[in-house]
């Protein structure tokens, strides 16, 4: 009898500091989201006669976000990272299924090494291969270019190869075969047969490919240099580095338009998200 | 005549050979391959192997270059911005400890039914999505004197007096940036976790609560020997990548106050400077160590797991696999 109450109120206790630790850290998790969210909606004066964590006086005050959106150019820089969106996507489905399809429905010399090339190129960091990548940009005229940098952008995707070869591991392969005795070739069944079901894995990994090109500013800062034109919404914020550093209501409230697509992208492509990033670490 | 007769003849095989199987099989192959290898080479090995030649020379991006021999790499060693900042490393490592920690701490957690988890879980990963540049500003927003972290910590009874300076003075700054890195993946590293510890069989968990487990014994016996593989991997990887640390102190802090890390250094030699000799010679060194550490750590952890338990080599082949294609994955993600 002791011990069961004694369990009991263990159990209790256990639930406490589980919801604690899950409030604490959800906490830490939002408070500097949270803070940017209430600054950008702070007027001027309210912003410099109030403490931070202060609640706005409006929160229809969207002032702040208008005029951050033209002071950063977000317009265009919307405009630029939908078009680079678009054709990165469209180009490394391509690029990668038709990838994966021959690296795992055909046996060639070549393949295992094909993918450690794969694998080795992934292991580098980004930062360091800028080094010498900008001197080869520099030579195909690749910088201050759109093409080019989505061109960049579209090279060694390990990821979705990765997620699409698993996803073929389990496209039965007697559904090749009988579309060859049937008198398919190999495209066909490649467009006609395989990319249609291929269709759950496709959409994980543009939703990841895709939220990761949205981010991308290293390189785009690096290679898109005409900020006014060639601006995309990440490195449109780089217009408020400098005098305007320190006005941190319009600050805000460009981060806040800045990271609005990827946070709706989180909540309606939520479960996508979790299972691309878990597959593969969770199936063997 | 001889001539024709010989070229045509094996043009006539093969188209022939184009039509059978063989042929079809090669055109496909060579159809779906041409691009992704011509981007893998022209994005990733080319500028390898230039990067390999410049650290020989004394030269900026454009203009004349001078070969120097080896006079870069000495240089990576005796200037003491350069080698030095791979102390900071330090600072990153115990970050990524911390990280791991917490990550799994909320994995076990949530992992079993709790009111309200999808919101919890939700909340905690999506600092992963937000930009680099929005993190930046976020941050130094955040660590501004008297702004939210003060203020935060006013609310728990600080006195701001007491408090430092959290971007500027040395002693705590690159705390504070290791803390926007963990702030940063610590949700993502949970949902991981989570998947992983979801992998295991439900059945095992009613099993373990019928025999009166607690949560603590089926952390150390269920989940723990289940998650070995992608605790191990994480372990690998932020070894490797607190060697190559550099988005933090690139978008808050730009390396001043004693925050850049080697990578930051290496970005404002190359593109700042332009002394893109030195800069490849940097990369070279750091590409060298990272390769090292990474093999040693996995004879390590080979060695760890073969005395831990003899399991049969295939297992361990399975697993080995396992590490190198989610290491490709992770690396992937965070280039």
């Amino acid at each position: 009898m002791k011990t069961n109450t004694q369990a009991k109120a263990g159990k209790v206790i256990w639930l406490i500091v589980e919801y604690i630790s899950l409030i604490f850290f959800s906490f830490v998790a939002v408070i500097p989201v949270v803070s940017c969210v209430i600054t950008a909606f702070k007027t001027d004066t309210e912003y410099q006669t109030t403490n931070v964590m202060t609640l706005p006086e409006s929160w229809l005050n969207f002032e702040n976000f208008i005029t951050a959106f033209q002071k950063a150019n977000m317009g265009r820089g919307f405009m630029n990272s939908a078009i680079i969106l678009v054709s990165v996507l469209l180009l490394s489905t391509f690029i990668g299924t038709q990838l994966a399809y021959v690296l795992n429905r055909f046996k060639f010399f070549g393949n295992g090494i094909i993918r450690s090339l794969f694998l080795f190129a992934s292991q580098l960091p980004g930062v360091a291969m800028q080094v010498a990548l900008y001197e080869i940009m520099y030579k195909m005229h690749m910088i201050n270019s759109l093409i080019g940098y989505i061109i960049l952008m579209c090279g060694t995707d390990i990821i979705s190869i990765y997620i699409y070869i698993q996803f073929f591991e389990n496209i039965d392969y007697s559904l090749d075969e009988s579309a060859i005795v049937d008198g398919a070739n190999y495209f066909t069944i490649f467009y006609r047969i395989l990319l249609p079901l291929l269709k759950p894995a496709i959409v994980t990994s543009c939703i990841l490919k895709g939220v990761g090109t949205y981010n991308e500013y290293y390189s785009a800062n690096l290679y898109l240099q005409d900020k006014t034109t060639l601006n995309t919404v990440a490195t449109s914020l780089y217009t408020f580095v400098g005098p305007l550093g320190s006005k941190y209501n319009l600050i805000c409230a460009g981060v806040i338009i800045s990271l609005l697509p990827a946070l709706i992208v989180f909540i309606t492509c939520q479960k996508q998200i979790y299972s691309g990033l878990t597959q593969g670490a969770v199936k063997g | 005549m001889a001539n024709t007769k010989t070229v045509t003849k094996p043009k006539r095989t093969f188209t022939e050979w184009l039509r059978s199987r063989d042929g079809q099989k090669a055109l496909v192959m060579l159809a779906f391959m041409v691009l992704p290898l011509l981007l893998l080479f022209v994005f990733t090995y080319l500028p390898f192997g230039e990067m390999f030649g410049f650290s020989f020379y004394k030269m900026k991006y454009i203009g004349e270059r001078k070969f120097v021999g080896l006079k870069n790499y000495e240089k990576v060693f005796s200037r003491d911005d350069c080698f030095g900042a791979l102390k900071l490393s330090l600072y990153y490592m115990l970050g990524s400890v911390v990280q791991l920690a917490i990550a799994l701490y909320l994995a076990t957690i949530l992992s079993f039914k709790v009111r309200g988890g999808d919101l919890f879980k939700g909340l905690m990963f999506f600092p992963f999505l937000i930009n680099g540049i929005a993190i930046g500003f976020i941050f130094k927003f955040f660590y501004t004197r008297g702004f939210v972290f003060d203020t935060v910590l006013q609310w728990c009874g600080f006195q701001l007096d007491n408090l430092p300076y959290w971007l500027r003075d040395q002693r705590i700054n690159n705390f504070s940036l290791v803390g926007t890195s963990v702030w940063r993946y610590f949700g993502q590293n949970m949902v991981l976790f989570i998947g992983a510890i979801m992998s295991v069989d439900a059945e095992l968990y009613e099993a373990a609560t019928l025999d009166g487990a607690n949560r603590f014994q089926q952390f150390k016996y269920i989940i723990l020997p289940s998650i070995k593989t992608i605790v191990t991997l994480n372990v690998i990887l932020s070894i490797t990548g607190s060697l190559s640390a550099f988005e933090p102190p690139y978008v808050i802090t730009d390396g001043a106050n004693g925050t850049g890390t080697y990578f930051v250094v290496m970005h404002q030699i190359a593109h700042v400077q332009q002394k893109v000799g030195l800069a490849s010679a940097m990369a070279i060194v750091l590409l060298v160590i990272i390769f090292v550490v990474t093999i040693l750590q996995k004879l390590f952890f080979k060695y760890v797991f073969k005395n831990a338990e003899d399991e049969d080599p295939n297992a361990a082949r399975k697993r080995d696999k396992k590490i190198a294609r989610i290491a490709a994955k992770r690396g992937g993600a965070r280039a």
